[in-house]
C-alpha cells in the first residue's frame, strides 16, 4: 500500500513536470493553431530541428543546449516568417488554404524528418550539460534536474508569451488577428505581417522547446511523430489559443501519461495522448476553459 | 460512357498488362514491383473517395491499410483461407472501424477531422503493438505458398497475387468513376465546396460523410488484406508505415483530386518513380522525393497533372 502510494505520487510530481514542457512544446501550436488558425501540421519537425542543432551546437563547442535555444531564436522566427510567406502567397491568399495547406505541412513535416535520416542516420542523440544526471532531493521526493531544469525554463517561457501577447501592442493585435482582420486593418495594422510575426515566434518557441526535448531524452528524427498527436490534444483540450488553458490542458496529459507507463507499462503511453484526443474532439471540442 | 462498358474496358487494359508483362519479361521481380505500384493505385483511389471527392483529409491512410493486413494475419493463425475471402473480410473489418470513426469525428469539420485521423492511427498501433496474438512489436510470420492453381494453370504465388491486386485495382478505380458521376458523387461534391449550403440545401451530409469514410476505408482495409503474404514478416511500425500515409495523400493531389483518373496518374508515376529510385539509389531518398513532390505540386499546380492537361485543353478551345 505504501509502496503503491509512493509510486502513485512520484508519478505525478514527473507528470506535472513533464507536463510543464509538454507547455512549452504545444506553445507554439496553440499560436499557429488556435490563434492563427493555421494547421502546422509540420510543427513537431522544427521541434526536432531545433533538438539536432542544440546537438550539433553542444557536442562541437559545449556551449549548454538551453543557451543555444535562445541564440538560435532569431534565425528559426526567420524560417517561421520565410514558411508563413510561403503559405500566404500559395494558399491563404487564393483562398484554398484548407486542404492543400494540410497537404503543403504534411510534406514539410515529411522532407524535414527524411532529410534529418539522411543527415544524421537513425542514432538516438544527446547533450552534454552539467545539471544532466543531477537531482534535487525535496522531502520525500527525488527530482531528476534533467527534468526540473526544462520545466522552469518552460514556465518562464510560457509566462513571457503570456505577458507578451496580453500587454504589447504587436501582442495584442495577434490576438486580434484571429478575431476580426477586416478591423485590424481600420487599426491601420496590417494582418499579413502580423501573421508573420506570429508564425515566426511560433517556430521560434518550438525550437526552443526541441533543445528542451534533447535535455529530457535522446532524439531520432521521428521521434516528432509522437508529438503531433500530444501538441494538437493539448491544444485542443486548453480551450484553442489560451496559454493558461494550455498549461493546465500540458500538465493534466502529462500526469495521465505518466500514470499510464508507470501503471501499465511504456507501451501503452502514446495511446493516451491520442486516446484523449479522439475524445476531447468527439465530446467536448470547445476544451476544458472554452465555452 | 456506362460503368459497365468502362468496367469492361478496364478490364481489358489490366489483362493486357497482365499477358504483356508475362510474355516480354521472363523475370518475377516485375511482379513484386507491380503488386507495390498496384497496392498503390488502390490506396490513392479509396483516399481520393474521402479527400478528393468530400474534401476530408484522411492522415489515417496506413492505419486502415494496416487493419486490413491485421485481420489477415489474425484469421490466417485461425485457418488459412483464400485471398479473396480475406480480402473481403479486412475490407468489412476497415469499413466498419471507418464507419466508426466517421461517427465519431464527422462533426469536426476540414482540420480537426484530419488531425483525429492521425490520433486514431496511433491508438490503433498502440492496441496492435500490445496484442500478443498477432505477434505484437515482435512481428508475425506468414508464410505463402510456392505456387498456386488457377483454372488449371499452375502460377507463381507472386504473379497471383499481381493478378488479385490487378482486379481490385480494376474494381477500385470503376467504383470510383461510377460514384463520381452518380447522385452520390454530387453530394459529395456538394460537401466539398460548401457544407453549410449543402445541408441547407438538404443534402443529407452526414450520411453521405459515413458512406463516404466506410467505402474509403473497406477500400484501404481491402489493399492490406494481401499484404502479409506479398512480405511474409508483418510487424507494427512497418505495416503502419507514414509511407502509406504520406503516399495516399501525395498521389492523388500529384494526379489532380477531382477525377478518377488523378490517384491513378498520380499512383502509376510516383509509385513507378520511388520503384526506380528504390532499387537505384535508396528507400530514404524515395520517400524525400515524394515529400518534395507534394510540396511543388500543392504550390505550383493545385489542380494536378489532370488539371493542367484540362486547363490546356481549354486554353485551346478558347481562341
Amino acid at each position: 500500500m505504501d509502496f503503491q502510494l509512493a509510486l502513485l505520487i512520484d508519478a505525478v510530481v514527473a507528470g506535472l513536470l513533464l507536463g510543464g514542457f509538454y507547455a512549452a512544446v504545444t506553445a507554439g501550436i496553440t499560436i499557429a493553431f488556435g490563434i492563427l488558425d493555421i494547421v502546422n501540421i509540420a510543427h513537431p519537425a522544427f521541434i526536432i530541428l531545433g533538438s539536432y542543432i542544440a546537438y550539433i551546437v553542444n557536442t562541437s563547442f559545449g556551449i549548454d543546449p538551453i543557451l543555444v535555444s535562445i541564440l538560435m531564436l532569431p534565425a528559426f522566427y526567420a524560417l517561421g516568417a520565410a514558411v508563413y510567406q510561403v503559405y500566404y502567397l500559395s494558399f491563404e491568399k487564393r483562398g484554398q488554404d484548407a486542404l492543400r495547406g494540410l497537404a503543403f505541412f504534411f510534406g514539410l513535416l515529411f522532407i524535414t524528418e527524411v532529410g534529418l535520416i539522411l543527415t544524421f542516420g537513425v542514432d538516438y542523440r544527446y547533450v552534454n550539460a552539467a545539471y544532466i544526471g543531477g537531482t534535487v532531493q525535496l522531502g520525500p521526493m527525488n527530482l531528476p534536474l534533467r527534468m526540473l531544469v526544462p520545466f522552469v525554463v518552460s514556465m518562464i517561457l510560457i509566462g513571457a508569451l503570456q505577458y507578451f501577447l496580453a500587454r504589447t501592442f504587436t501582442g495584442r493585435a495577434i490576438m486580434a488577428v484571429a478575431q476580426d482582420q477586416f478591423a485590424l486593418r481600420l487599426m491601420a495594422a496590417d494582418p499579413v505581417r502580423i501573421k508573420r510575426i506570429a508564425f515566426g515566434i511560433s517556430i521560434g518557441v518550438a525550437a526552443m522547446a526541441g533543445a528542451f526535448l534533447i535535455v529530457i531524452q535522446p532524439v531520432e528524427p521521428s521521434v516528432g511523430r509522437e508529438y503531433i498527436g500530444r501538441v494538437f490534444a493539448i491544444c485542443v483540450l486548453g480551450g484553442m489559443g489560451s496559454l493558461p488553458g494550455t498549461v493546465i490542458a500540458a500538465m493534466l496529459l502529462g500526469v495521465v501519461e505518466s500514470i499510464t507507463s508507470t501503471f501499465y507499462g511504456p507501451s501503452w503511453a502514446p495511446a493516451v495522448a491520442f486516446g484523449f484526443l479522439l475524445l476531447t474532439l468527439a465530446f467536448r471540442p470547445a476544451g476544458i476553459l472554452g465555452r | 460512357m456506362r460503368s459497365w462498358t468502362f468496367f469492361l474496358i478496364a478490364a481489358a487494359v489490366g489483362a493486357v498488362v497482365f499477358f504483356g508483362a508475362h510474355l516480354v519479361v521472363q523475370n518475377d521481380y516485375v511482379y513484386f514491383a507491380g503488386y507495390t505500384v498496384l497496392q498503390f493505385v488502390v490506396l490513392a483511389t479509396a483516399w481520393n473517395i474521402l479527400g478528393g471527392y468530400c474534401g476530408y483529409v484522411n492522415f489515417g491512410s496506413a492505419a486502415f491499410f494496416a487493419l486490413g493486413a491485421y485481420s489477415t494475419v489474425a484469421l490466417h493463425k485461425l485457418a488459412p483461407m483464400p485471398i479473396p475471402v480475406l480480402i473481403l473480410i479486412g475490407g468489412i473489418v476497415s469499413g466498419v472501424v471507418g464507419l466508426g470513426m466517421g461517427y465519431l469525428t464527422l462533426r469536426l469539420r476540414g482540420a480537426f477531422f484530419a488531425i483525429a485521423t492521425l490520433a486514431l492511427a496511433v491508438v490503433l498501433q498502440t492496441l496492435i503493438v500490445n496484442w500478443d496474438y498477432v505477434g505484437g512489436s515482435r512481428g508475425a510470420y506468414v508464410i505463402r505458398p510456392a505456387t498456386m492453381q488457377i483454372l488449371g494453370f499452375t502460377i507463381n504465388y507472386i504473379t497471383y497475387l499481381f493478378l488479385v491486386m490487378l482486379t481490385l485495382a480494376v474494381l477500385a478505380i470503376t467504383a470510383a468513376r461510377a460514384i463520381e458521376r452518380s447522385r452520390l458523387g454530387f453530394g459529395f461534391a456538394t460537401i466539398r465546396d460548401d457544407e453549410l449550403a449543402a445541408e441547407a440545401s438538404g443534402v443529407p451530409t452526414l450520411r453521405l460523410k459515413l458512406i463516404a469514410t466506410t467505402l474509403s476505408g473497406g477500400l484501404m482495409g481491402m489493399a492490406g488484406a494481401p499484404f502479409p503474404y506479398y512480405i511474409g514478416f508483418l510487424e507494427p511500425s512497418s505495416a503502419f508505415g507514414l509511407a502509406y500515409a504520406v503516399n495516399s495523400i501525395a498521389m492523388p493531389m500529384i494526379g489532380g483530386t477531382t477525377m478518377w483518373a488523378g490517384p491513378l496518374i498520380g499512383a502509376l508515376l510516383l509509385g513507378t518513380l520511388q520503384q526506380i529510385a528504390t532499387v537505384t539509389i535508396s528507400s530514404a531518398v524515395n520517400l524525400l522525393i515524394v515529400g518534395l513532390l507534394l510540396v511543388v505540386f500543392v504550390i505550383i499546380a493545385p489542380k494536378g497533372i489532370v488539371g493542367l492537361v484540362q486547363d490546356r485543353r481549354r486554353a485551346r478551345q478558347k481562341p
